[in-house]
């Protein structure tokens, strides 16, 4: 159904609540109007050729991506261009873009929750499923970077025959930690935000006498119904979780950035690294979180509640997070330069100069020139502006996490051993496939599960009646 | 009545009438009877008389159990089963150990928290009565549903029947258990 907020369902199933209207909701829904708005878009199933069409164009990636997979654990990774002394080359940077893109997600359902913004609602539920496919697929690479990636789940402790431990003073077993709970509780986080979603699909599947779609979500709702007792519990264990989440999320970035500041090559070792990393995270995540919202309220006409608040709201944060992230560059350059040290000078002037240093003045324009626009109203509330800005910063992101960790390593202490790494085909390859799946979870998500939260969306709606929001 | 009773149950049009419906019940010596609302509306557990939530104790223990085992493994390995002696640099190196125990930490308080919350909430559970009255598929959309349970010790059917009229409800169904 798409009913104009003007001309709200009438009759005898009419609300007497209705949304007065504000900043980050239309006026003029009810209770009943929101739930059947978002679960509509599900049920009704009506997906037309542009849906197909990304969707097939996506599982084409993915099959690249799958065939780059096989031909690696075929060929091992000679197939890409990493070499000595540039042994980590795009696997290791994509790893770290898309764990950064991962945590928008989770900031906004869980800090924006605990800080009581208003703004969350709308965009909580496919930031959370961002986090969740992009997390998942950053956790990919360092396993497929490993050379015999099938015996990954030797950084598990468990007993074995081998009789050895992991190695609990290495930063990449902090990091299986790390990726592991971050995953894991950002899927609890975000199954737990859907089941009373699920509940109303399941109901409306009822309603709409599509029995299979009634038994899976009837399923995955795990038989909730909504009593106040439930929901106090519900209501306990979200807030608590998203008490967990906040300090995972910054926890997460800070160990992946340990990764490099614990080792001592120059560029790596910094201790402005895990700040760094957490703002850069935020600032990327926030940019995707603009690219998917961008097509999804048009795509489904959610104009109403995703407004261009929402929009104009994740660029204030993108303005403050590009200065953060432009701090951290200074920070680095400053450091270089007071330590003395000459290989950290070297690095830092090679960056500038140096056969990489198109890449490191692109990222410069992409993460702190263009995010400057944001100054102008005007520019914060047009769309396609926001959208291309959201597209140049994810591109700046990717280049700033290559350069950390290919600047500083084609460059060894001795220049007998200095090198170049050249990404193959196979590595654009893969960096493009996993875009690619990443797509394809996302669109999968939006057929099947309710884009936005809509129990949450009735309590703005009530809020909004009550003139709160 | 013949065929048992779950309940009988009253359908509201808001939340401000469903939390009278439920200040007037308890007034009335029900200190069972279940509401039913679209999203959680603050307070109306209390009004009910909610039992128990051990969903915030439950999510420190979970919290104190995955940090506690964590440290004990990492220190258990590195110390008792596997010491590696390096340079003599010492075995039981805590600070090392700090970034495994804080993420298990809070997984641990995580998955306490929604098991728990689950748990005590009876779920999953596959059928409930409820689910037969065909209007309580609106609980989940925009109604709200007053239910007082035959197994609550003051419940007789004509007067519950009576008292729930009393609050002039758009429904008032029986629902069989």
């Amino acid at each position: 159904m798409s009913a104009p907020p003007s001309a709200p369902g009438a009759g005898a199933d009419a609300d007497v609540v209705r949304s007065r209207g504000s900043a980050v909701l239309r006026p003029g829904w009810g209770y009943a109007d929101v739930s059947d708005k978002i679960a509509g878009i599900v049920l009704s199933g009506r997906f037309g050729w542009k849906w197909w069409s990304a969707f097939l164009a996506a599982c084409a990636g993915v099959a690249l991506f799958l065939g780059a997979v096989v031909w690696l654990l075929v060929k091992g990774i000679g197939i890409w261009g990493v070499d000595i002394p540039v042994a980590w080359g795009f696997a290791i940077g994509n790893f770290v873009w898309w764990i950064g893109i991962g945590h928008a997600g989770t900031f906004i359902s869980a800090v924006l929750l605990l800080l009581r913004q208003r703004w969350r609602t709308s965009i909580n539920r496919f930031a959370e499923a961002m986090t969740l496919f992009a997390a998942g697929i950053a956790g990919i690479f360092p396993i497929l970077h490993l050379g015999r990636p099938w015996f990954f789940y030797w950084i598990v402790p468990y007993p074995n025959v081998m009789n050895v431990w992991p190695q609990w003073r290495s930063p990449l077993v902090w990091d299986f930690f790390a990726i592991a709970s971050y995953l894991l509780v950002s899927l609890l986080f975000w199954y737990v935000g859907l089941i009373p979603d699920l509940a109303t699909l399941r109901d409306r599947a009822g309603h709409r006498g599509q029995r299979g779609a009634q038994v899976a979500y009837g399923l995955l709702a795990l038989g909730w119904r909504g009593e106040a007792r439930h929901w106090a519990r519900y209501q306990t264990a979200y807030l608590l979780l998203a008490g967990l989440a906040t300090p995972l999320v910054v926890s997460v970035h800070t160990i992946v950035s340990l990764d490099f500041a614990v080792g001592n090559t120059p560029g790596y070792h910094s201790t402005i690294f895990p700040p760094y990393f957490v703002a850069g995270a935020l600032f990327s995540g926030f940019a995707m979180v603009l690219t998917l919202a961008i097509p999804l309220r048009s795509a489904f006409g959610l104009q109403d509640f995703i407004t261009g608040r929402h929009l104009a709201n994740a660029a204030k944060v993108l303005l403050a997070t590009s200065a953060l992230v432009g701090y951290g560059y200074l920070a680095e350059i400053f450091t270089a330069f007071y330590s003395g040290d000459r290989y950290e000078i070297y690095m830092t002037v090679n960056r500038w100069t140096g056969p990489y240093a198109p890449v490191y003045w692109s990222m410069l324009v992409c993460n702190i020139v263009l995010p400057q626009l944001l100054w102008w109203r005007r520019l914060r509330h047009s769309v396609l502006a926001l959208f291309l800005l959201s597209l140049a910063i994810n591109a700046g992101m990717w280049m700033e996490r290559f350069l950390i960790v290919v600047s500083s390593l084609h460059r060894d202490f001795l220049p007998s051993s200095w090198g170049m790494f050249y990404p193959t085909l196979w590595d654009w390859i893969t960096l493009f496939g996993s875009i690619a799946l990443f797509v394809w979870l996302f669109l999968l998500f939006v057929r099947f599960l309710p884009v936005i939260s809509m129990a949450e969306m009735r309590e703005l709606v009530r809020d909004s009646a009550k003139g709160d929001a | 009545m013949s065929a048992p009773l779950y309940g009988l149950l009253a359908e509201f049009p808001d939340a401000h009438s469903l939390c009278a419906a439920a200040r007037h019940v308890r007034a009335h010596g029900y200190t069972r009877a279940e509401a039913y609302s679209p999203f959680p509306i603050e307070g109306l557990d209390q009004v009910l008389g909610m039992e128990r939530n051990a969903v915030a104790p439950a999510t420190l223990l979970g919290g104190l159990a995955g940090g506690a085992g964590t440290y004990f493994l990492q220190w258990y390995a590195a110390v008792v089963d596997y010491p590696i002696n390096v340079g003599g640099r010492p075995l039981h190196s805590w600070p090392a150990f700090i970034p495994a125990t804080f993420e298990l930490t809070i997984l641990g308080a995580a998955l306490a928290a929604v098991a728990v919350m689950l748990v005590q909430n009876g779920l999953p559970r596959l059928h409930h009565p409820l689910f037969e009255v065909e209007e309580f598929e609106l609980a989940s959309r925009n109604r709200f549903f007053l239910c007082l349970p035959a197994r609550d010790p003051v419940f007789a059917p004509g007067p519950a029947r009576d008292l729930l009229g009393e609050l002039a409800p758009i429904l008032l169904r029986e629902v069989p258990a």
